[in-house]
């Protein structure tokens, strides 16, 4: 039976920072920016890190698949939030996978991603590979210029595969082209010269022909070569070099996404593949410490998956605000007010009685009336029954909901004012008071059509802790 | 079938310290200030008094816990009392209390006091604070404002109503509040304001601006009830008897359910039929000689006239910008400024409403006296937000009528 990628998906915030904002802000200081003062970059919103873009990219992976065939979940990034409490595992909650899955978190190199596809490969299971990130950078620094943030989701194993899987190489060189110590908040990068050579074309342009030799592929059978450097020019040349045609070589993404650091190879991998055709050979490489190459070939089950990912990549929304950028990013000490003074204190015990219902969304649905209810009570909310415990596990995550009624409050403490919620009923039964996230001003209205994300609510800085829960944002057109 | 609370129970005395931010005191100083005048008003001693209750809804803020600040501040004669809190119905629960001890021969006076102190908290609106381990993983954590704007967003989608309508709608009720509080001595503001001015204030919560906000105050009120037969035996000739008191709070129907729509108060339609029937109200729009309905913010009193079945559902809108509810309409709201302008001490302000009620009906209430003879008067509190509330109707008139 063919192993290989079954299937896959991706996640590009909706706000695109335009960099010339950023150059604008400080040209004063650094001039020399202009050069890359170009296009944009998504940017996550400040209720979202790489755990719940990882959930979204998730979801997509998994729309119209029985989520209980998933055997194990991984989660790569180098700034997952939690140093101790698995990610993957907050993750594998908001997804509502089974409770006997394995999860890991893959982390420490920019290759963690490319590496939890090969080690998936050797366990032979069906597993869901995450990949995110959310790096800060500097002000005004050439990272802040390129850095964007994404995720993505390849679900790898055996069967109905969408690509099959050809071979791989991979290579452990501690070159140190750039680092970042743990707990530190910024990478330290060396000279882009002596990583171009040193790096690029030593490591990574080496590993790529010993890859296609090893696998005895000649460079003019690839059809997608993935070299994921987000460095103008390099990515030809590598090709070049291993005999991979120019028109081969797939778009790193740079001047619509920015370089989204570890999940960058898995997202040019979803999104390649979305416009791939059955049979063509698919070439990713990534580059961190030493270099993994991948190599695929697509199958005729492609299309099924790339009809169901259409909408794989929302529209983005051209935002200039680079001053709620540094904030959203603690990278700006605006006065939040004495309202943004609440203990948001998470009790442990809380959390874990309600695991399901905060982190996955699972509300009720009444064995003897059939009405649905968020959250479970004890009683139901219909009082003409009065038997205890008639709820069964009603997910509402992947439900569209309808605004009943909503504000637009500017009292109220968020970090992206003003803060809209609202009431909003579930298609099927259920309904909630929400936070809306992701909304822009004349889009919120009465009967509106929503989607609910997974988001961080709060957080908790005395105790340095974050709470998710799900809030709901505009559906764009054509999502159910 | 209950017999209902009509006319069982007499008011001798009420008091209300002036509202508004009483930098110069704490809880104690305004409890006490409410306190002397109402038991002056009933000419008794306080030793008289059998059991209290206190109404507080930000105890944190306020007074700390339980009963015992009414106690000290008050040096009550070794009596029980109870602290009540009900969001905004705190003061009217506390009311409730007092009026069924002597309704029961539990107590022969009784006194209900309610008091707020909201302003040191440090920032305008009411704190922010937990509603409790779960809700705070899963509810929004928004604003008072916020909750209620919500109320406009349904109303005018359900009716169709335009949204420059129901925005000027909104503004009547708030200049129509701000008249009637200048004339108030009490109120916390005083000052006057025109349409354009309520219009073009900064956004709160859309499409709540500042002037279709309550102010926050700080404040206290308090009254001392007794049976009628005690009443008469202290020499009481115009007696004020209690009508009806009815509270209802959600029980999750609204919020988790999928019948409720957003655009009304169901716990107000609801108290207010239930004491329609306990007062022998069967024309609440002819009969009602004077409202005070919880004015939190403007689109609330607004749907409230509706709730209470004096406009016709969808229409009240039209009620407010005829008049109908202006000081002298066929049924004013908030004659004494209303939360609005009197303010809002929210332990104190079911018993400020029943306060202006009463002097009402005593031919007490000065510059801002109804000409007509008040017969049936009703207050109205609403507390926690329109998804998920509790509400009080409470009707107060001529003992016998």
């Amino acid at each position: 039976m063919d192993v290989g990628i079954l299937s896959y998906g991706c996640y590009v915030p909706r706000r695109r920072l335009q960099r010339d904002a950023i150059y604008q802000a400080n040209k004063w200081y650094a001039p020399g920016l202009g050069g890359l003062a170009k296009g944009e970059k998504a940017i996550s919103n400040w209720d979202e890190d790489p755990v719940t873009m990882a959930v979204e990219a998730g979801r997509y992976c998994l729309d119209g698949i029985d989520r209980s065939l998933v055997d194990s979940i991984s989660l790569a990034s180098t700034t997952l939030p939690f140093a101790d409490r698995s990610n993957a595992g907050i993750v594998k909650e908001a997804l509502n996978l089974s409770d006997q899955v394995m999860s890991a978190d893959q982390t420490g190199s920019l290759r963690a991603a490319t590496g939890s596809l090969m080690q998936s490969l050797r366990m032979g299971s069906n597993a869901l590979c995450l990949a995110a990130d959310r790096r800060k950078s500097k002000v005004a620094s050439v990272e802040e210029m390129n850095y964007g943030d994404a995720s993505a989701a390849v679900l790898m194993g055996s069967g109905e595969v969408i690509a099959k899987y050809l071979g791989g190489y991979s290579k452990t060189i501690d070159f140190v082209d750039h680092y970042r110590e743990t707990g530190a908040d910024f990478d330290y990068a060396w000279e882009a010269r002596f990583v171009r050579d040193e790096g690029y074309q030593k490591i990574l342009g080496a590993a790529i022909s010993s890859a296609l030799d090893r696998l005895q592929i000649s460079g003019d059978s690839i059809a997608h070569a993935l070299i994921s450097v987000p460095v103008r020019g390099v990515p030809q040349k590598l090709a070049a070099v291993a005999g991979i045609a120019a028109g081969a070589v797939a778009d790193t993404h740079m001047a619509t996404v920015g370089d989204t650091g570890v999940s960058h190879p898995m997202l040019m991998l979803a999104l390649t593949l979305q416009n791939a055709k059955p049979g063509e050979k698919v070439l990713l490489a990534s580059f961190g410490q030493g270099a993994d190459v991948l190599v695929f070939e697509t199958t005729e089950h492609l299309n099924t998956v790339n009809q169901r990912q259409a909408e794989l990549m929302q529209p983005g929304l051209p935002d200039s605000n680079y001053s709620r950028y540094l904030f959203h990013r603690g990278l700006l000490d605006i006065d939040k007010g004495m309202r943004a003074e609440l203990d948001e204190k998470q009790p442990g015990t809380s959390l874990a009685r309600d695991r399901k219902t905060v982190l996955g969304l699972i509300g009720g649905k009444c064995n003897e009336t059939g009405v649905v209810q968020f959250p479970k009570t004890a009683l139901p909310v219909n009082t003409t029954s009065r038997t205890v415990g008639t709820f069964e596990d009603y997910p509402l995550a992947d439900r569209c909901a309808r605004v009943i009624s909503f504000t637009a409050d500017r009292l109220a403490y968020s970090p992206d004012p003003p803060s809209y919620y609202g009431m909003i009923d579930f298609e099927g039964g259920g309904r909630m008071v929400a936070e809306f996230a992701d909304i822009e001003e004349g889009e919120a209205e009465v009967g509106r059509k929503m989607r609910m994300v997974f988001r961080i609510k709060a957080f908790d800085e005395l105790r340095g802790f974050r709470k998710y829960f799900w809030k709901a944002i505009p559906a764009q057109r054509g999502q159910s | 079938m209950a017999s209902g609370i009509k006319d069982k129970v007499a008011i001798i005395g009420m008091g209300c310290a002036r509202f508004g931010e009483r930098w110069d005191t704490d809880a104690d100083g305004l409890m006490v200030e409410a306190f002397d005048e109402a038991v002056a008003d009933a000419g008794i001693e306080v030793a008289q008094l059998d059991a209290a209750w206190l109404g507080v809804g930000f105890d944190a803020q306020s007074t700390g816990p339980s009963g015992i600040p009414a106690a000290v501040a008050l040096r009550l004669p070794d009596i029980g009392v109870t602290k009540v809190e009900n969001y905004c119905a705190s003061g009217t629960e506390s009311l409730r209390g007092a009026v069924y001890a002597v309704a029961s021969g539990a107590a022969d006076i009784a006194l209900a006091m309610g008091v707020e102190k909201l302003k040191d908290t440090g920032y305008g609106g009411l704190p922010t604070r937990t509603r409790g381990s779960r809700w705070d993983m899963i509810g929004v954590t928004g604003s008072a404002p916020g909750n209620f704007a919500q109320l406009a967003s349904a109303y005018g989608a359900k009716h169709g109503i335009d949204h420059l309508d129901l925005k000027r709608a909104m503004a009547h009720v708030s200049v129509k509040s701000h008249a009637n509080g200048a004339k108030n001595p009490k109120a916390h503001l005083r000052n006057l304001i025109d349409i354009d001015k309520a219009l073009n204030a900064p956004m709160i919560a859309e499409p709540l601006g500042l002037f279709d906000c309550c102010g926050v105050s700080d404040g206290a009120a308090c009254a001392i009830v007794t049976t009628p037969e005690i009443a008469k035996s202290l020499g009481k000739t115009d007696i004020v008897a209690i009508k009806a008191m009815q509270v209802v709070s959600s029980n999750g129907w609204e919020m988790q359910g999928d019948q409720w729509d957003g655009s009304y108060l169901h716990t107000t339609r609801v108290a207010a039929k239930k004491a329609y029937k306990e007062a022998g109200i069967t024309d609440p729009r002819d009969q009602l000689s004077l409202t005070e309905v919880h004015d939190c913010f403007s689109i609330t009193e607004l749907i409230t006239m509706e709730d209470l079945f004096i406009s016709q559902e969808g229409q009240g809108w039209k009620d407010v910008l005829d008049g109908l509810f202006d000081a002298d309409g066929k049924v004013p709201c908030q004659i004494d400024g209303g939360l609005k302008c009197f303010g809002h001490p929210i332990g104190a302000s079911g018993l400020r409403m029943v306060y202006e009620n009463y002097l009402q009906l005593l031919g007490r209430a000065g510059e801002r006296q109804r000409q007509n003879a008040p017969t049936f008067c009703l207050s109205h509190n609403l507390g926690g937000m329109p998804s998920q509330n509790v509400s009080s109707v409470s009707i107060i008139g001529p003992l016998g009528i």
